[in-house]
């Protein structure tokens, strides 16, 4: 059991709540993940400002210097952002072990109860245009940091999962195969790296989705956001639960209701179960 | 009258397994889980909003309402009594339910009936992929579409679908509608409050190759 949350904003008028609509999610999702939580926030420009590219690290080394940087630390996870490209700023801290980067987003990770992690990343006082978080209910690996979600391994993407592969050994072997590193032995991993070829190669999150329900064997709803795109799609069996809502103003997806009941204008929401092996993407 | 927002779940249903009133009305259910499981009592409860996984789990006599939308298992292992959504149902509404009425009057989710033990379920909209999955006994009437492999390994409930059906699982046929059947989807249709034609309903049923062993599945 796993839980996720995800935010998207329509409406700038509620960019300054993001945080606070997502701590409100997260506290509906802490039964189904208590041992750590992660969270991805896109557009906070007092964490990532405009014209800055932001990485997110584990266990930073002590001796970590970036000219011109804006270092934040959060528990386990710290966030570096500089005036820099993206791949100039990733050169800069070779070495340490990356779980975000992008001119987007931040991503936190770490291991405890999901609503103190929350106070960690002063979630609550996150302002910006999208945003996901995950709470874990680790079955099948440790429960540390780098098992914890979202899984972020192309520029401001995320991939959240709850539920397990199958053969993700098996597509394990062909993208490193086809040139892919890995950092862990997650098997969600997997799925986020799959993804970013696909996206990395052109294809939408529409498409990438399509060919990840064909390919990977399991169980899993997978919430996939984007600096242009937010997606959930679930397993052709989907026992793993998931609910979405959407208004003029937002767009929202949770493991059950009640992680939405929080959100404004929610009673006049149009609210749906996402069918087995479809793709809901939004794109812009 | 209890509001969810200021009394705990655990004293709501406390309250309603033994009951001092006839009528409960419940507010702010905001998504919780179990409300309103394991009564025992002929009351009303009306619940305004959407609720959680296993609401009116267990039920027996009571007549629950939600005036919302129903999280996993609604009505699940129902013994008796009356659960009605006014919205739409999630995965597993009235699973091995025994007795007693579900009706849906939006759409329910995947495995609507699943392993259903004789109750009746009637749904005013579309049922989900695998519903009626091993379903042993009892009525489900569908007044909209069905998802794909209805009635997979199904025994001996019944199901009525007016809508279109994407596809029938393992062991599952359509059967010939009778007098009887009619009669029967006649008497649900009017339980549930449902106003259509009986003639416009097929029936589904088992085809009792899959659970019977014959010499055929000897080695």
């Amino acid at each position: 059991m796993c839980g996720i949350v995800g935010l998207h904003l329509r409406d700038p008028e509620l960019h300054p709540c993001l945080g606070r609509l997502l701590t409100s999610m997260l506290a509906g999702v802490t039964e189904r993940g208590p041992d750590s939580a992660g969270v991805a926030v896109y557009g906070d420009r007092r964490r990532c400002p405009e014209g800055y590219a932001a990485v997110s690290l584990l266990d930073a080394p002590p001796d970590l210097h970036v000219p011109g940087a804006l270092v934040t630390e959060a528990g386990d996870t710290t966030v570096v952002a500089a005036p820099l490209p993206v791949e100039e700023l990733l050169a800069a801290v070779a070495g340490a072990r990356v779980v975000g980067a992008g001119t987007e987003v931040t991503v936190y990770k770490g291991t405890g109860r999901p609503l103190d992690l929350a106070r960690t990343y002063d979630l609550a006082d996150a302002q910006g245009w999208q945003g996901l978080a995950h709470t874990r209910m680790a079955t099948e690996s440790q429960v540390t940091a780098e098992g914890c979600h979202p899984f972020s391994v192309g520029p401001d993407q995320c991939l959240v999962h709850n539920g397990s592969f199958a053969n993700h050994a098996s597509i394990r072997r062909e993208l490193v195969a086809a040139g892919v590193a890995f950092d862990s032995e997650n098997d969600s991993e997997v799925g986020a790296r799959f993804v970013a070829a696909r996206l990395a190669a052109g294809e939408d999150l529409d498409k990438a989705l399509r060919a990840l329900c064909e390919r990977f064997d399991g169980f899993y709803t997978l919430l996939v956001t984007s600096a242009d795109g937010f997606a959930v799609v679930r397993d052709a069996i989907a026992c793993k639960p998931a609910v979405i809502a959407e208004t003029p103003r937002w767009v929202a997806m949770a493991s059950e209701f009640r992680a939405l009941a929080e959100l404004p204008g929610i009673d006049d929401a149009r609210i749906w179960e996402p069918e087995p092996e479809r793709v809901y993407a939004w794109q812009w | 009258m209890i509001d969810l927002a200021r009394t705990p779940l655990r004293a709501l249903n406390r309250e309603l397994h033994a009951p001092a009133a006839d009528a409960y009305e419940v507010l702010n259910p905001r998504g919780a889980h179990a409300v309103a499981a394991g009564l025992c009592h002929a009351v009303a409860v009306e619940i305004r909003g959407h609720v959680g996984y296993y609401c009116a789990g267990m039920n027996q006599l009571a007549r629950v309402t939600v005036h919302g939308n129903a999280g996993v298992g609604v009505a699940e292992n129902m013994m008796s009594g009356l659960v009605r959504v006014r919205g739409d149902a999630s995965q597993s509404a009235g699973a091995t339910a025994h007795g007693g009425l579900l009706v849906v009057e939006g759409s329910a989710s995947m495995r609507c009936g699943i392993s259903l033990k004789g109750a009746d379920v009637v749904v005013g909209g579309d049922i989900g992929a695998m519903s009626a999955f091993m379903a042993q006994a009892g009525r489900i009437v569908v007044c909209g579409d069905a998802a794909e492999a209805l009635g997979d390994s199904i025994y001996e409930a019944r199901v009525y679908v007016r809508g279109k059906v994407a596809s029938l699982g393992a062991d599952c046929v359509e059967k010939e509608v009778r007098d009887e059947h009619r009669a029967e989807v006649a008497a649900l249709l009017a339980a549930a409050g449902f106003e259509h034609d009986p003639r416009d309903f097929r029936r589904y049923g088992s085809a009792r190759r899959l659970y019977h062993f014959t010499r055929g599945n000897t080695y």
